[in-house]
């Protein structure tokens, strides 16, 4: 699954770092860095962070078939 | 006439953030009609944000920063080919292939692209790289899989700055030159650009201020290293020249638009104008290559490199595109912007170069967790957070309702004294860099707005 | 009747089982003072202003009339959720090291497997039973269970810290009127109580290996220095009381919740998946904390035309900010799927709540197993007699019947 944050709108809550780990993480306290393309196996940890966060920064595109343009 | 708009063919040129988000936004809007995107790059839209930053640290591949959809678009690509020309009067696109593509309304969101190594010949040595595209930073990443031995940095702008925080974080040797008297300067004035000095040296970056790269050496095709104004030489094996962007629009030379160096002029709600300031109705300009006046900074035309400006000003310029005139919206959001380097999360609200003093409101320096706050003839025109972003959202508030300078010395975390100072923010022509944002005057006409650019 | 007594009606008992018809009446007020001299905020766009905003303090220290059993005392002083940046700052990173990012970032999703296990096991329990209360069988013990875990608190010592724990909140109970006096001596013992207790058990555990909480505070302090003694207390004070006297409400007010609302529980059957969004609702439509009494202004501040003056208690009710029509579409309405959805279930700005990773999957195990394993569930008694407390509301019982249980 395809991810991007705002980080504009970011404040550095945590909230996905704490729930999809292996996706998103906080470097220092405040910098969030994420990846971008998720593997498939991350995509529920991957959902509750994206609805656990604070200023709904988590934009999450589910697995685009090749027709989806 | 409503129903007239959402429905005909919109062509939109650039299918990167603007060009992506504008036509997510055309549909969301109700537009049925057909819809083309013409990209030069081949991917589809990609975010270019990681590129300095995850992919430069090898944990993520370039080829991964696809932008996720926020909905279907229905939209037909044309990617891998460049626009080269539009004609306004038979109101069609031409396409490098000499094909014409007819369209009703126009969206030109061609960004920007890297500013070369000025002398042709050493930028094309082998070791010497810029970093605007996925191509780009999927080869820079590759070099420093391969444990360059030093990696020169010239330029430290954000683009700059990221870059050397990715090389140190890998246990990469790094010099950084630039220009103008310390990192940053150029976005955010002299106080915090003391802290990014600060911080690239704790680093271990080996920082060379007011310098310039004079040469860049090479042996068999390969760089070898530099020389630098001040007479010293370095050795590198991998160069990555950061002087700022030029703006995608010389392929207008000849459409009569009001576009130049600067960027494609375009009114509040995103609509160009013609060479003459004679705004037109069916070409739409939106990202990085537009010029557009805002209010808060006394209606000067702003060019704005910042991803939250792409997102922003696209979607007005797609509602723009499919309502009529009283419906229409303009584009008025306060620029922000972030950058993370050396673990430290930037953040700015506002345009901090349109500012003549600065004061530390909360945190300090030396704890490099803070807010500035910039001011300009006593009202406050915008902030700066150092991992302190929780705040910045009050500060924008200030910017929003020009409350005066400087801001009320009440606040939690506020610093022993916090007297504002000059905000030095120096002419761009003393930086190594382009700037990130360039208030560029009050005049749409490309003609009056010429930039002559130094080096 | 008048807005100036909207406090003394919030924190009156008769209404906690339905306070939302007073937070509409403070929102057609703005701001509303009290005959006091406090000042009530219920508008969604106000509370978020002032929780961004560097003028209002958190530290009763700045109020004109500070109260003060709220300072602490003389060895236990206040926590961070009651001090201001940077002390606020630096006590909440040193506490965060061991539970979360940057320093520990895999600690709370570690813990789901266990988390899943307790309550599993407790629904098992209700195997041959057709009645429970959801309070003190499942609601209750699930969250103690696991702040035990996280901190390094042995479970059987329950009954101990209960008790402190009740007189704690009951001490901050500010219903106007009555007299607070006794109850605050009370409360302030048995905060020095817990304090001690908590410190003796982190001083058993250095130079010992464990993941938890009172373990990593004394044997691993990081670059900055940790906790002193005192600090260690009040914070794992903080901790332990937050962890468990919260979650609780949050499980039953949202199982009530659920209850009330038939359709929303059968589309969570059979799509569980949509559970952390349906936590994220309740979180916004029944939160467990309702309002914030902490807050007091360090200058004079213009709030919706109203000026606060410098130094008053500043009161800000969060769940009528969640409620607010300007903000929320049909804002009554609890849609499980409501997408835009920034709540202010655990507040926001630099005091936006430390556990809540932890309490938000505890919540989604717990309803997703509760809603999974219970046929045919019904609540006997509605509305539920109420917890005394206006800031962390809920039923003190839920009893609810079911047909059976599901493996
Ligand atoms: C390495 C890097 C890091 C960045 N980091 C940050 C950051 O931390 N924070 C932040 O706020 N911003 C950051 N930015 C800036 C942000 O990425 C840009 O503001 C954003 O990409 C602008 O989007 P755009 O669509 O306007 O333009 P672009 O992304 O530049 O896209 C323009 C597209 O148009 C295409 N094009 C150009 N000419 C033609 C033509 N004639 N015909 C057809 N197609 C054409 C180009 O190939 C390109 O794909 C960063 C940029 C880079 C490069
Ligand atoms: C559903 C459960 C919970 C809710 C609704 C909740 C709500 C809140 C709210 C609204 C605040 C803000 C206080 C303020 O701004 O003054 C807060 C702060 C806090 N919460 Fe929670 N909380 C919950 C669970 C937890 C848990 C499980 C823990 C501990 C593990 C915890 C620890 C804290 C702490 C330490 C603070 C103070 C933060 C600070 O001042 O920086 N909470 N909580
Ligand atoms: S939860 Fe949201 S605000 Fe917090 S770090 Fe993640 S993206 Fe940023």
């Amino acid at each position: 699954m395809k991810i991007v944050v705002d980080l504009n709108r970011c404040q550095g809550y945590a909230q996905c770092a704490f729930l999809a780990p292996q996706v998103f993480e906080m470097h220092g306290e405040e910098a969030l860095r994420y990846t971008p393309l998720a593997p498939e196996d991350q995509s529920e940890r991957v959902r509750r962070a994206a609805a656990a966060c604070p200023v709904q920064a988590i934009l999450v595109e589910e697995e685009a078939g090749p027709g989806v343009r | 006439m409503s129903a007239d708009l959402k429905n005909g063919r919109i062509v939109v040129v650039g299918a990167s953030l603007a060009g992506l988000r504008a036509a997510e936004k055309l549909r969301d809007e109700g537009f049925t009609g057909s819809l083309t995107m013409v990209g030069e790059e081949s991917q589809l839209p990609y975010d270019r944000p990681p590129l300095s930053k995850q992919v430069l640290l090898g944990r993520v591949r370039a080829e991964d920063t696809g932008l996720p959809r926020r909905r279907e678009v229905g939209a037909q690509w044309k990617l891998g080919i460049r626009a080269t020309g539009v004609d306004p009067i038979g109101k069609h696109l031409v396409l490098a292939d000499g094909e014409q593509l007819p369209y009703d309304r126009l969206l030109i969101a061609t960004g920007t692209r890297a500013r070369p190594w000025p002398n042709p010949g050493e930028g094309a040595l082998d070791g010497v790289f810029t970093l605007r595209t996925s191509d780009d930073a999927a080869r820079l990443a590759e070099r420093f899989d391969a444990g360059p031995r030093r990696v020169l940095v010239i330029g430290a702008g954000f683009t700059g700055s990221e870059i050397a925080s990715a090389c140190r974080e890998r246990g990469l040797e790094v010099t950084v030159a630039e220009r103008g008297p310390a990192p940053l300067v150029g976005a955010l004035g002299g106080a915090l650009g003391a802290l990014a000095a600060r911080l690239q040296l704790a680093h271990g970056v080996d920082l060379r201020c007011g310098v310039t790269v004079t040469a860049l050496n090479g042996r068999n095709g390969r760089l070898t290293g530099a020389e630098l104004s001040d007479g010293s030489r370095i050795e590198a094996d991998v160069a990555v020249v950061a002087l700022g962007a030029m703006r995608n629009t010389e392929w207008l030379a000849a459409s009569g638009l009001a576009a130049g160096p600067r960027g494609l002029a375009c009114d509040a709600g995103c609509r160009a104008f013609d060479m003459y300031g004679i705004v037109t109705d069916d070409v739409f300009v939106a990202g990085d290559v537009a010029r557009f006046p805002h209010p808060l900074f006394e209606y000067q035309m702003l060019s704005l490199e910042h991803w939250g400006n792409a997102v922003e000003q696209a979607e007005v310029a797609a509602h723009n595109m499919v309502n009529p005139g009283p419906l229409r919206r303009p584009h008025l959001a306060v620029p922000a912007f972030w950058s993370s380097q050396f673990g430290l999360n930037i953040k700015s609200v506002g345009v901090p170069t349109f500012s003549d003093q600065v004061v530390i409101a909360q945190g300090s320096l030396e704890e490099r967790r803070l807010v500035a706050v910039y001011g300009y003839r006593g009202r406050i025109t915008a902030a700066v957070s150092v991992n302190r972003a929780k705040w910045l959202e009050h500060y924008q508030r200030l910017i929003e309702t020009a409350a005066p300078f400087p801001p009320e010395p009440a606040a939690v975390d506020q610093p022993a004294s916090s007297t504002p100072v000059p905000s030095d923010v120096p002419d761009p022509k003393l930086l190594s860099h382009g700037p990130t944002v360039a208030l560029t005057g009050h005049q749409p006409d490309r003609r009056l707005t010429l930039m002559r650019w130094s080096g | 009747m008048a807005a100036d007594t909207l406090y003394r009606r919030i924190t009156d008992h008769a209404n906690r089982a339905d306070p939302y018809p007073l937070y509409a009446e403070l929102r057609e007020h703005g701001v509303a003072r009290q005959e006091d001299g406090t000042y009530l905020v219920g508008t969604y766009h106000e509370i978020a202003e002032l929780l961004h905003d560097p003028r209002i303090s958190s530290d009763q220290r700045n109020r004109t009339n500070p109260d003060e059993f709220a300072l602490g005392r003389e060895g236990m002083p206040v926590s961070f959720i009651g001090l201001d940046d940077p002390e606020h700052d630096r006590l909440r990173r040193i506490a965060m090291r061991p539970f979360g990012p940057p320093h520990t970032p895999g600690r709370v999703d570690a813990l789901t497997g266990e988390i899943a296990k307790v309550a599993e096991q407790l629904i098992d329990s209700f195997r041959d039973r057709d009645r429970i209360d959801l309070v003190d069988d499942f609601a209750y013990p699930l969250p103690v269970t696991v702040i035990c875990r996280v901190l390094g608190v042995p479970r059987e010592d329950e009954p101990r810290f209960h008790a402190w724990s009740q007189t704690i909140i009951d001490s901050f109970d500010p219903t106007p009127g009555t007299d607070p006096t006794e109850r605050r001596r009370a409360g302030l013992d048995a905060r020095s109580a817990m304090g001690e207790y908590l410190g003796d058990l982190a001083d058993h555990r250095r130079g010992r290996q464990s993941d938890d909480l009172l373990t990593a505070f004394v044997n691993d302090p990081g670059p900055e220095g940790g906790f002193t003694r005192e600090e260690l207390m009040t914070t794992s004070v903080l901790l332990l009381i937050a962890g468990h006297e919260t979650t609780v409400n949050l499980i039953t007010n949202g199982m009530l919740t659920l209850l009330r609302h038939p359709e929303a529980l059968d589309l969570l059957r059979r799509e569980p998946a949509l559970m952390p969004r349906a936590v994220e609702e309740l979180l916004r439509y029944e939160p467990p904390v309702q309002l914030l009494p902490q807050r007091s202004p360090l200058t004079d501040v213009e709030v919706a035309g109203v000026t606060v003056p410098k130094g008053s208690p500043l009161i800000l009710v969060l769940a009528s900010g969640n409620r607010d029509p300007q903000r929320f579409h049909d804002p009554d309405r609890f849609d499980p799927t409501r997408q835009d959805n920034q709540h202010f279930g655990f507040g926001s700005g630099v005091h936006s709540c430390f556990g809540a990773p932890l309490a938000r999957v505890e919540a989604q195990i717990a309803l997703t197993e509760l809603v999974r394993r219970l046929d045919a569930p019904r609540v006997v008694e509605d509305p539920p007699p109420y917890r005394r407390s206006p800031i962390l509301r809920g039923p003190r019982h839920l009893l609810v019947e079911y047909g059976g249980t599901r493996p």
